[in-house]
């Protein structure tokens, strides 16, 4: 039987995937993707506990979440595009130019 | 009536703001002219109260506001007008006039002209509020005005070099001053406690009011706020052994030495204890007014010995000063207040007179005030000379001047109360005050000229400030004349301030007069011997008395300011300097030094973190997230 802890397990797994693909990661289009997999782990961690309480504000939230995601991408997408134009490139490390 | 006592309150307010306008121009006449108009406005203004008091005898209070009122506590800026009040406001606007006028003389080359008006008149509105109140907070608030205003006329020529101690005694006039500042500040401390002990116990500040409670007060608390209040009048009439800053204060400009360091501010510590005449007059504390009449001829002695050998000019009139502040203290400690407001009136005039005189001299001569570079300056000076002299005469107290009537009373006074130890010190006083004041006179106007072979040049003052020293010639003949008649009017203000001497004084009197008369003839004889003659008989320098004892102890002012300097100055500046070393430094400042070098060091430390690189703060939040989640962890697994 699949219970709970098992959602939250895949969740968990998913969620860690996509922080070490921020932190390792050096192309922003990858950061991107992996900002992506935390937000939808945090989307089945949602949907999961919402129908363990019987309660649809989770479910409602992860909607939500999932609407504002698309609109971050959107928008995210559309300032890459205008990086890569100036810079030729989307390397992180190329792009360090504020040093302390 | 009531905006007469405006009008003589703010007028020198007026011309103060007046003359600040001005303050960083360059000299301009009419600067002194208007405010010398206004403080005559003032004097006007107080004469037509003084008369209307006289016809009417109405008491006039004023409360222009409130000033301070927090819950049971209230206090107005309120005025009174009586008969103690009338007279000093009376004085103070007179002698301020003619010492307003004769500055624009005196200090006709000096750069700071308009300052020097601005400060003169904001001292005689200060004083004037001194005067006026009709509570012992606004007393205060003058008290401190006039603190501030002399600090800063003393201190007048602050650019001026400190010089050794041997050299000026005074050291400098910035020196002065804040020497003034500060041992008024030590006296103040004392007033501003036995103002806390009044109100205290009688909840009041207002003179009516605690003056109507003290019957029902304890021996205790009378006793304390007497002495305390008097150790404030001690510090502004430098009685010993606060004296000292008033001799230093002589580094200020003439005019001011004889406006607030003889005339009004020093007299400003009688005026105290004679407007709290109900208190001093108590029965339980007669202690302490036995005290201040016995430390009141003491002073008077004291100042008087000091005067004998002093070579200086303005010191010497400046130790008469003492010592006449001595006398009216004597009067006020024996219960004659009256006596006391009469002399430090008639005092006024002559000693401002003497010290405008010797204003003129130290202007024809150059500042210079040795006396023994002087000598038969009379030739060069001859209106100088004569009101010097009649001021001289004034002092010494001979009749029918006005020294001879006010101080002889004060001596009657000392006879009739039977402290016969006082009345003989106030006649051997007499006889000093009068052979120090023509050793003064004969040393600087008669005898052998001895300033010409030094090179100097003497030159009479402006013919306007000599004009202008005339009312106060006139004042100090006639003062004396209407003693009588100033009786008749100060016994209005209630049975404490009366005073008659008993059938068997008033036998004595025209003895006790005679004696002094000619103990003074003969001081002023033995002075005309030693100073005045010429030729053979002239007075030569002797250089092997100068070594002498006495001579010295006198000279040295009984080593008063070098015990001062080697136990109170010495070891105080030794003490500031360990705790600016030891605790200034070494704690104090070491804390807030390390407080900041470990803000710098961190952010100098952490500023690698700032690689300009994304991914590196992004790992850094990372690590924030963990170290929160620990932190969040931890504290649900503990709480």
């Amino acid at each position: 039987m699949i219970g709970l802890s098992h959602y939250l397990i895949v969740s968990a797994i998913i969620f860690s995937i996509g922080l070490i693909g921020v932190l390792r990661r050096r192309n922003l289009l990858m950061l991107f993707f992996a900002t992506e997999i935390m937000l939808n782990a945090v989307n089945i961690a949602f949907a999961a506990i919402s129908h363990y309480y019987n309660d649809l504000t989770g479910q409602m939230f992860a909607f939500f979440i999932i609407a504002i995601a698309a609109s971050e991408v959107a928008v995210g997408l559309g300032i890459l595009i205008v990086l890569y134009k100036k810079h030729g490139s989307l390397d992180l490390d190329d792009l360090a130019s504020m040093r302390g | 009536m009531e905006n007469l006592v405006y009008i003589a309150l703010f007028a020198p307010f007026a011309g103060s703001l007046f003359a600040s306008l001005f303050g960083m121009k360059e000299r301009e006449i009419f600067v002194g002219v208007v405010a010398s108009i206004l403080i005559f406005i003032s004097f006007l203004a107080s004469a037509l109260l003084a008369a209307n008091l006289y016809m009417t005898g109405e008491v006039i209070h004023v409360r222009m506001m409130d000033w301070i009122a927090v819950g049971d506590f209230n206090v107005g800026f309120g005025f009174v007008v009586d008969h103690i009040s009338v007279t000093m406001m009376s004085v103070v606007t007179l002698v301020s006039t003619v010492v307003h006028i004769y500055a624009i003389g005196y200090m006709d080359h000096d750069r700071s002209f308009n300052r020097f008006f601005s400060y003169l008149s904001a001292f005689v509105f200060s004083m004037m509020i001194l005067v006026m109140s009709d509570n012992f907070l606004g007393l205060f608030i003058g008290w401190e005005g006039v603190g501030v205003c002399s600090w800063l006329l003393v201190g007048f020529w602050y650019h001026k070099e400190d010089k050794p101690k041997e050299e000026n005694p005074s050291i400098s006039p910035s020196w002065a001053a804040n020497e003034a500042f500060i041992m008024n500040r030590i006296a103040d401390l004392g007033m501003l406690i036995g103002i806390f002990i009044l109100y205290w116990n009688t909840g009041s500040l207002r003179y009516d009011e605690v003056f109507a409670q003290l019957p029902y007060l304890s021996e205790t608390v009378l006793a304390g706020a007497a002495i305390a209040l008097f150790i404030g009048a001690m510090g502004k009439s430098a009685q010993f052994p606060l004296h000292t800053w008033l001799t230093d204060a002589m580094e200020g400009p003439t005019p001011v030495s004889a406006l607030i360091h003889a005339a009004t501010m020093v007299t400003a510590g009688v005026f105290l204890v004679v407007r709290s005449n109900p208190l001093y007059a108590m029965p339980e504390v007669s202690g302490v007014s036995m005290f201040i009449a016995s430390l009141g001829t003491f002073v008077a002695f004291y100042a008087a010995s000091m005067a004998l050998v002093e070579r200086d000019l303005k010191r010497i009139i400046a130790y008469s000063t003492l010592s006449q502040l001595g006398y009216m203290f004597a009067a006020a400690g024996l219960g004659a207040y009256w006596i006391a407001l009469f002399h430090l009136a008639a005092h006024a005039f002559f000693k401002a007179l003497l010290f405008l005189g010797g204003g003129n001299v130290m202007h024809a001569m150059n500042d210079e005030l040795d006396l023994f570079k002087m000598g038969n300056l009379k030739k060069e000076m001859r209106a100088t000379w004569l009101y010097m002299g009649f001021a001289s005469i004034a002092l010494a107290g001979l009749p029918p001047l006005a020294g001879f009537w006010s101080k002889d009373a004060i001596i009657e006074t000392a006879f009739n109360e039977q402290t016969y130890i006082l009345w003989f010190m106030l006649v051997v006083t007499a006889g000093m005050t009068a052979f120090y004041s023509f050793r003064q006179v004969f040393l600087s106007f008669h005898g052998e000229d001895r300033h010409t072979p030094l090179g100097f040049h003497p030159h009479e003052m402006y013919t306007f400030a000599l004009v202008a020293m005339f009312p106060l010639a006139v004042l100090a003949l006639i003062t004396g004349w209407f003693m009588s008649a100033y009786k008749v009017f100060i016994y209005h203000i209630g049975e404490s301030v009366q005073y008659e001497m008993s059938e068997h004084t008033h036998h004595l009197a025209i003895y006790l007069g005679l004696l002094v008369i000619f103990i003074v003839l003969a001081s002023i004889a033995y002075a005309y011997m030693k100073y005045a003659r010429t030729g053979d008989k002239a007075w030569k320098r002797d250089e092997a008395k100068e070594q002498g004892f006495f001579y010295k102890l006198l000279k040295n002012q009984y080593y008063v300011p070098k015990f001062y300097e080697e136990f109170i100055t010495k070891p105080y500046s030794m003490i500031s300097e360990k705790f600016w070393t030891g605790v200034d430094l070494k704690i104090v400042d070491a804390t807030v030094d390390n407080i900041a070098k470990f803000f710098y060091t961190t952010g100098d430390k952490t500023r690698s973190m700032q690689t300009g690189n994304l991914s590196n703060y992004l790992n850094w939040m990372a690590v924030g997230g963990v170290i929160l989640l620990a932190v969040a962890a931890v504290s649900a697994i503990f709480m």
